[in-house]
């Protein structure tokens, strides 16, 4: 394939956007987790759900501001590489951005600073609500991003107008709760909250074989087994009702993921194989057939192989394959390490360094690498539309040329190959290090700015009432 | 009465992109004086001054690009792809910029916090100076054919638009200063006073250059501000006279009070810069207005369909006193001196 400014700006978009869900995927469940600890603490008093909150919220500051710079990109990226699209769709998913702007991104940014801060300022109840506010924002900026995104999967309550070719909305309502969103913003919750849970669980196993565990790394590691074990089979069931939408308003990309080539009444189900689009089959396939009626018993008629598509309709069937098998395969990997966990809790052995535990260590990317590979999964899929059906990526495109795409390119995987690893590091050592640092006595004082939280705990009302220097 | 939204729309993206120059702007002037900090516990009180409100301070920035794209998807779809580098070179910049606040505290060896240190001078000088870039090649104009832009890579890269470029990043820097003169006390706010003082000189040569270079820009503009080719229509002059003016006033009253010899309250430099941007800003307004893609495309031909503007509206109507409310709030929640005792200090 040659390399134009086409396939450099869909490598551009792909990169800068999978590299941006990591961390939302992380803070959205962080955040929620966050608030759990904080009301846990104002709620029983116990000094261990204080101790996961100062720890946590370290790396979770780390995590938002990473998530914030890369995230100011994508709001640029619609203009700079895909401005056709962003000048066709602007009038149906652009108040849907606003709104996202308006609603979440200003809350979860504006209390961030008294999470983060003010602490001393504002005591515990108001702290409280600030985490809440940011916990809140967080869900509800993935509400209206995730609704725009399933627009452009599944487009409802649109026209076009017959002068421009420019889309606009005939019912906003139908926009917003366009058929796949409902399941997408689900799973996407859920995988958030998962995602999450696998990380705190692996930096948990850490503490415990290295033997320098303590009360909160008890409670954080039966708090992820436990959130593992119920959302995993939760998560099964949103990514099946997500499945399910998909074959009715995207037959091709169902088709890509199962493997399907030709169009048959009953399907198997493919576990491995390799797709040859040259060919229209798949290599060294292993498949269980007839299983199609228990899998989509609501499917009306046959179901549609790829060769139900024009070729230039179909979507590139080989990464959307193997991208599903190993999202599924994550999932699956994380299910196994909850009912483990669980069982392990069950049975006390789960502060007991074993196979567990040193499996649960790497088990920690599994979320993350779910995560990419299903949003791989919706967004390959949808191709070779922007907007499915409606609109094709190679008529999106922006008026840049390929020099400028290939500079942006390279200078994008340079600075995140930069801060990721920076980042990165900062944060397995906060996580690794574990409670030690911020054990009761003494204690290390963490120079953060004034009213921060972790110089609050410790050192309550040192400057007077709440720490405020009156104003002059 | 039929409301006009895409001029409501054009009045409050505008809003929005002034309160991100005076915000954002003013973390963005700090990231560039820390560069000159004496001492790394002046550099880690410089930041303090910011650490809380700066994330909200940036979402301005979301909010005028997000908005641009909701309201005026036409525009956004031109003014891109026309700025395609210097937007790139912003937001790698932000991105460093951000990230550093919270890694150069998070560094360990001193090779690796002065690369944060840098990250942050850098980045905030980088943004400064590529935000400049864009609103100088904004103001000179853009090449458009029928929906698209149809320029070259460079355009924006000329005489004029660096000239924007340099004084936007000093205009910045007199913002920072005056926030360090509301935020500290002793020698570092005796610094801030100094710096802001060669800021402001810089901020008084820039603007009127610039403002002087813009009235040559375009005919259209000459003509607005009434100096046409043959003689000067002084019913146009007068009446924008006072925006110039004010400025001319306001510069001379941050003088006086960074010179700290008259006894002013701390947050007068500030708010009283803030009024100097305000001016400059007017003046762009005059004379571009009603262009969102000068001199191309105005506002109601860029503008979405009105019923995506009017849904838009209403949240805007709810949520941006809700936003100023709670960020007036939090900003009086820090308000007061930075206590150096409890700034980082690594």
């Amino acid at each position: 394939m040659e390399l134009d400014a086409l396939i450099l700006s869909r490598l551009q978009f792909a990169f800068v956007i999978a590299f941006h869900i990591i961390f939302p995927a992380f803070t959205i469940g962080l955040a929620a987790f966050l608030a759990v600890c904080e009301g846990l603490w104002l709620w029983t008093k116990r000094d261990v759900f204080k101790r996961l909150y100062l720890h946590w919220i370290k790396i979770f500051a780390l995590a938002f501001a990473m998530g914030v710079v890369s995230g100011v990109v994508m709001s640029y990226q619609f203009g700079t590489n895909w401005s056709v699209f962003a000048d066709k769709t602007g009038s149906v998913i652009g108040p849907l951005l606003g709104y996202e702007v308006l609603t979440a991104f200003f809350l979860e940014a504006t209390f961030l600073g008294v999470m983060l801060f003010g602490w001393k300022r504002v005591g515990n109840k108001l702290h409280f609500i600030a985490t809440c506010a940011v916990a809140i924002g967080t869900t509800i900026s993935a509400f209206w991003i995730l609704s725009a995104n399933s627009w452009m999967q599944t487009p409802a309550g649109f026209a076009i107008d017959a002068e421009t070719g420019n889309f606009y909305a005939t019912n906003f309502w139908d926009v917003i709760f366009n058929p796949s969103f409902p399941a997408r913003y689900v799973h996407m919750m859920l995988a958030a909250f998962i995602t999450t849970a696998a990380v705190i669980l692996a930096a948990g196993a850490w503490q415990v074989v290295r033997r320098h565990e303590e009360e909160p790394t008890r409670w954080q590691m039966r708090m992820a087994v436990g959130t593992l074990a119920v959302l995993m089979p939760l998560q099964i069931w949103a990514g099946h009702w997500s499945g399910e939408i998909a074959h009715e308003y995207q037959p091709a990309k169902v088709a890509a993921i199962e493997g399907w080539w030709e169009t048959s009444e009953v399907q198997p189900t493919i576990l491995f194989g390799f797709p040859d689009e040259e060919n229209e089959r798949n290599i060294a396939e292993i498949a269980i057939p007839g299983t199609s009626p228990y899998l989509f018993p609501h499917a009306e008629g046959p179901l549609e192989g790829l060769d139900a598509f024009a070729e230039e309709d179909r979507p590139p069937v080989a990464i959307v394959f193997w991208s599903f098998r190993i999202m599924v395969g994550a999932g699956m990997a994380m299910l196994g390490l909850g009912i483990w966990g669980c069982f392990l809790w069950w049975r006390k052995r789960i502060d007991k360094p074993g196979l567990f535990h040193l499996l649960a260590i790497p088990g920690g990317a599994l979320g993350f690498i779910a995560v990419i590979t299903g949003w791989v999964v919706a967004e390959v899929g949808r191709q070779p539309f922007t907007v499915y059906g409606q609109l094709r990526t190679e008529d999106s495109l922006a008026p840049v040329s390929t020099g400028q795409v290939a500079t942006s390119l390279i200078i994008f995987m340079v600075v995140y190959a930069i801060i990721f690893t920076a980042g990165s590091i900062y944060m397995a050592r906060i996580a690794t290090r574990g409670f030690q640092d911020d054990a009761p006595e003494p204690p290390e004082r963490e120079h953060r700015a004034p009213g921060s939280p972790l110089g609050a705990v410790e050192e309550p009302a040192e400057t007077g009432p709440r720490g405020r220097k009156p104003a002059e | 009465m039929e409301l006009d939204l895409p001029l409501i729309w054009g009045l409050l993206i505008a809003t929005a992109v002034m309160l991100y120059v005076l915000l954002d702007g003013m973390d963005l002037g700090i990231g560039i004086l820390t560069g000159f900090a004496k001492t790394d516990d002046e550099r880690n009180l410089m930041t303090a001054t910011i650490e809380p409100v700066w994330d909200g301070n940036e979402t301005w920035l979301i909010l005028g690009g997000g908005g641009l794209f909701a309201a005026f998807p036409l525009a956004y779809a031109i003014l891109m792809p026309a700025f395609y580098l210097p937007v790139l070179l912003m937001l790698a910049a932000l991105i460093f910029r951000g990230v550093a606040f919270e890694f150069r505290h998070k560094a360990v060896r001193r090779p690796t916090k002065l690369f944060w240190n840098g990250a942050f001078f850098y980045g905030s000088l980088a943004a400064a100076l590529s935000q400049g870039l864009i609103l100088g090649g904004f103001i000179q104009g853009v090449t458009v054919e029928g929906r698209s832009f149809a320029g070259g890579p460079l355009d924006w890269l000329t005489p004029f638009s660096l000239l924007v470029a340099v004084s936007v990043a000093i205009g910045y820097v007199l913002l920072g200063a005056c926030w360090l003169v509301l935020k500290t006390e002793g020698e570092v706010q005796r610094r801030a006073r100094n710096r802001g003082m060669m800021a402001l000189i810089g901020v008084a040569v820039c603007f009127a250059a610039v403002s002087l270079a813009t009235l040559s820009i375009d005919p259209r503009v000459t003509e607005r501000w009434g100096f046409s080719m043959a003689e000067l229509e002084f019913g146009k002059i007068l009446p924008l006279s006072p925006i110039p003016l004010i400025g001319l006033v306001l510069t001379a009253l941050v003088w006086r009070d960074l010179t700290g010899k008259v006894s002013a309250p701390d947050w007068r430099p500030y708010v009283l810069s803030a009024g100097i941007f305000l001016s400059g800003y007017l003046g762009l307004a005059v004379s571009l207005f009603p262009n969102i893609v000068p001199f191309e495309v105005d506002i109601w031909q860029a503008a979405a369909r009105d019923n995506a503007l009017m849904l838009m509206f209403v949240g805007a109507a709810i949520m941006l006193p809700v936003i100023l409310i709670y960020t007036g709030y939090v900003y009086s929640l820090f308000w007061g001196k930075v206590d150096p005792d409890e700034a980082y200090h690594d």
